[in-house]
């Protein structure tokens, strides 16, 4: 019943879409594939869904070579990040349309498309134009055209990153709740994001991916407490993990010459030599002991205030609870939670994470 | 200052209509003349400046033995051609257009632009140029003088039309659509049919237009490829030049060659406010 990638290949241009993936899914899990922009993440959908195909490796399913079944026999189903519908039905056909192209009994397709609008809050939609929807609604047709399938594959492309910040919130859970729970959960889900919170969410299996390389796979708690390598602590942390080069030196853990601490008990074992040091942006607080930084843009994020400072060399960004304006250039000063610094070696391979035991 | 500019709006609309519909009154009005009418000073209103008579509308139905021009057979076979062969253009158009826009051609040098490019330059030319490959062409078939050779020429005139709008509009189409429809269970041919062309509706109308008034409007390719076998409107409506030019037939003769193209583009204003062309795309 598994989906198996086997070393996959993609090179169309003199760069590499995709580099050797390999990848194991499992029916009803749900997997999180958390990359930037460009790093492959609908390349890989788009191979699985069979849209794509890989210039070399496999891909199997229920033990059968999925390569070899084109597109429209493999029964899966992709919602993409934007809003893609059939602009000429509405939104019972729309709905309705893989079901009938699929030849099921019309009394089956009646009450499936029926439980699909329920589940996606569309009653009373039904002979909507599309265009007459908001672009959430047009989403939730999308998304119920997906379920009503009852594909083995389910596969979202970003699927909330076009819906304004309330929508997104709701429909996350929503989401959860649709895929997670019910009937569906023999499916496997694959759903691509590139925002690191919302992977965490959804609390599936992660899969880094960045330059069409797979970083890292685990559980959100492990990818979360240990990541891989440096590029990982970036692509998982929303700000990106603070990376500074420094090094341990004498019993002290010196960034540069005016910010040095006293290596804390966890770190005394460490040896000697220079490191990429992490440490999360809400890690840092504002402390009147602290090291005095200089404050280049400060943003505001709900609650929260990202405050990108530096400090000579060094270069970080702080998240500070509540709403607070910094001038340009103001002086700040702010001290590090030595309990949580992440050491990466200079490759960016993970050295020390304040989570390893 | 809302005021101001309800005025300056309907006075833009009104001077506007008044260019359009102006010839076409004046057209009317002069069809209706006679001889000593139309050169006796300007004169609009019938019975009160001007005495009506027939004689300009009659001679486009008389036979030629009466001094007329009979223009009906004509009139069918512009109407037959212009329509079949803007019909044939949409339709191989639309599918080359479709190819053009999503796959990938590579033959050499040769790619996609240039096929784009090689059917738009078939009316960059003068048409003059292409007056005597035609002329060869069509005697080589042995389809000078006749309706099929007509249409066929109208076609390639035509088809570069077809092709260069419906590209665009394909190229507008998020290619996620077809996609959609492929993962949903259609093969490609069931892709372009069940979705692709649905929604195409409003290019291949707009496209449609302009096929249908190029087609209508060709004199030149009428003229050199017909003689007296097959003969279209256009080249009809000359044959009425004489030493003295008749202003009151040829009047006629306009309204009567642009009636279907006001009855075309009616039939397009429907499709157009109902809002079908606009936004069945975002």
């Amino acid at each position: 019943m598994s989906l198996n990638l086997g070393n996959i290949i993609f090179k169309p241009t003199e760069q590499y879409h995709l580099n050797d993936i390999t990848l194991n899914f499992e029916p009803g899990k749900m997997y999180t594939i958390l990359g930037r922009t460009l790093s492959g993440k609908t390349t890989l959908l788009k191979t699985i869904a069979g849209l794509l195909s890989p210039d070399s490796g496999y891909i199997q399913f229920e033990g059968k070579d999925f390569l070899a079944i084109p597109v429209w026999q493999r029964n899966v189903a992709m919602v993409y990040q934007q809003f893609i519908n059939y602009p000429h039905l509405n939104v019972k056909q729309n709905i309705e349309f893989p079901l009938k192209q699929r030849k099921m009994d019309p009394n089956l397709i009646e009450k499936e498309v029926s439980d699909a609008i329920q589940k996606v809050g569309l009653k009373g939609f039904e002979e909507r134009k599309i265009q007459e929807l908001s672009g959430g609604q047009q989403q939730r047709v999308a998304l119920a055209r997906s379920l009503a399938k009852k594909a083995k594959i389910l596969l979202l492309d970003e699927p909330l990153v076009n819906l304004d910040y309330k929508l997104r919130e709701g429909l996350r859970e929503e989401f959860k709740k649709l895929f997670i729970g019910s009937e569906a959960s023999q499916s496997i889900f694959v759903y691509a994001s590139t925002d690191p919170l919302e992977a965490m969410q959804l609390n599936g299996d992660i899969i880094v991916i960045d330059e069409g390389k797979i970083l890292q796979t685990g559980s959100a708690k492990d990818v979360f407490e240990n990541p891989a390598n440096a590029k990982v602590a970036e692509i998982t942390n929303d700000p990106a993990m603070n990376l500074n080069k420094g090094k341990i030196d004498n019993n002290k853990l010196i960034l540069n010459n005016e910010i040095q601490f006293n290596l804390p008990s966890n770190l005394q074992s460490m040896p000697s030599g220079d490191y990429l040091v992490g440490i999360r942006a809400t890690d840092l607080y504002l402390d009147d002991q602290g090291f005095d930084f200089q404050v280049d843009i400060s943003e505001i994020s709900g609650s929260e205030t990202f405050l990108h400072l530096h400090h000579q060399d060094t270069k970080c960004v702080a998240t500070i609870e509540g709403v607070k304006s910094y001038e340009v250039d103001e002086h700040v000063k702010i001290n590090f939670d030595l309990s949580k610094i992440y050491l990466f070696k200079e490759s960016g391979e993970l050295h020390y994470s304040p989570y390893q035991n | 200052m809302p005021k101001l500019y309800t005025f300056i709006k309907y006075f833009c609309v009104i001077l506007w209509s008044c260019f359009v519909i102006a010839p076409f009154l004046w057209a009317i009005s002069t069809s209706f003349k006679d001889f000593n009418s139309v050169t006796g000073g300007a004169t609009y209103i019938p019975w009160l400046q001007f005495e009506p008579t027939l004689d300009g509308w009659s001679v486009l139905f008389k036979p030629g033995s009466q001094g007329g021009i009979n223009i009906i057979g004509p009139y069918f076979n512009s109407i037959f051609v212009t329509f079949t062969a803007s019909f044939i253009s949409i339709a191989l158009g639309t599918l080359s257009a479709y190819a053009l826009s999503r796959y990938t051609f590579k033959a050499g040098f040769v790619q996609n632009n240039d096929i784009t490019f090689f059917f738009i330059s078939q009316r960059i030319m003068p048409p003059v140029v292409l007056a005597i490959p035609f002329f060869l062409f069509l005697s080589t078939l042995g389809l000078l003088d006749s309706l099929a050779g007509l249409i066929l020429v109208y076609i390639v005139l035509l088809m570069p039309i077809a092709v260069w709008i419906m590209v665009d509009f394909f190229n507008r189409v998020p290619k996620e659509i077809d996609e959609t429809a492929l993962i949903d269970g259609c093969n490609p041919f069931q892709a372009f049919f069940k979705v692709v062309l649905p929604n195409s509706i409003p290019g291949m109308i707009v496209a449609g237009l302009f096929c249908i008034i190029f087609g209508w409007i060709d004199f030149f390719f009428a003229f050199i490829l017909t003689f007296t076998n097959v003969q279209l409107l256009p080249v009809k409506i000359v044959a009425l030049n004489s030493s003295i030019t008749p202003w009151w037939s040829l009047s006629a003769a306009a309204l009567v060659s642009v009636a279907p193209l006001i009855v075309v583009a009616f039939v397009v204003e429907r499709f157009l406010s109902k809002g079908n062309l606009s936004g069945a795309l975002k």
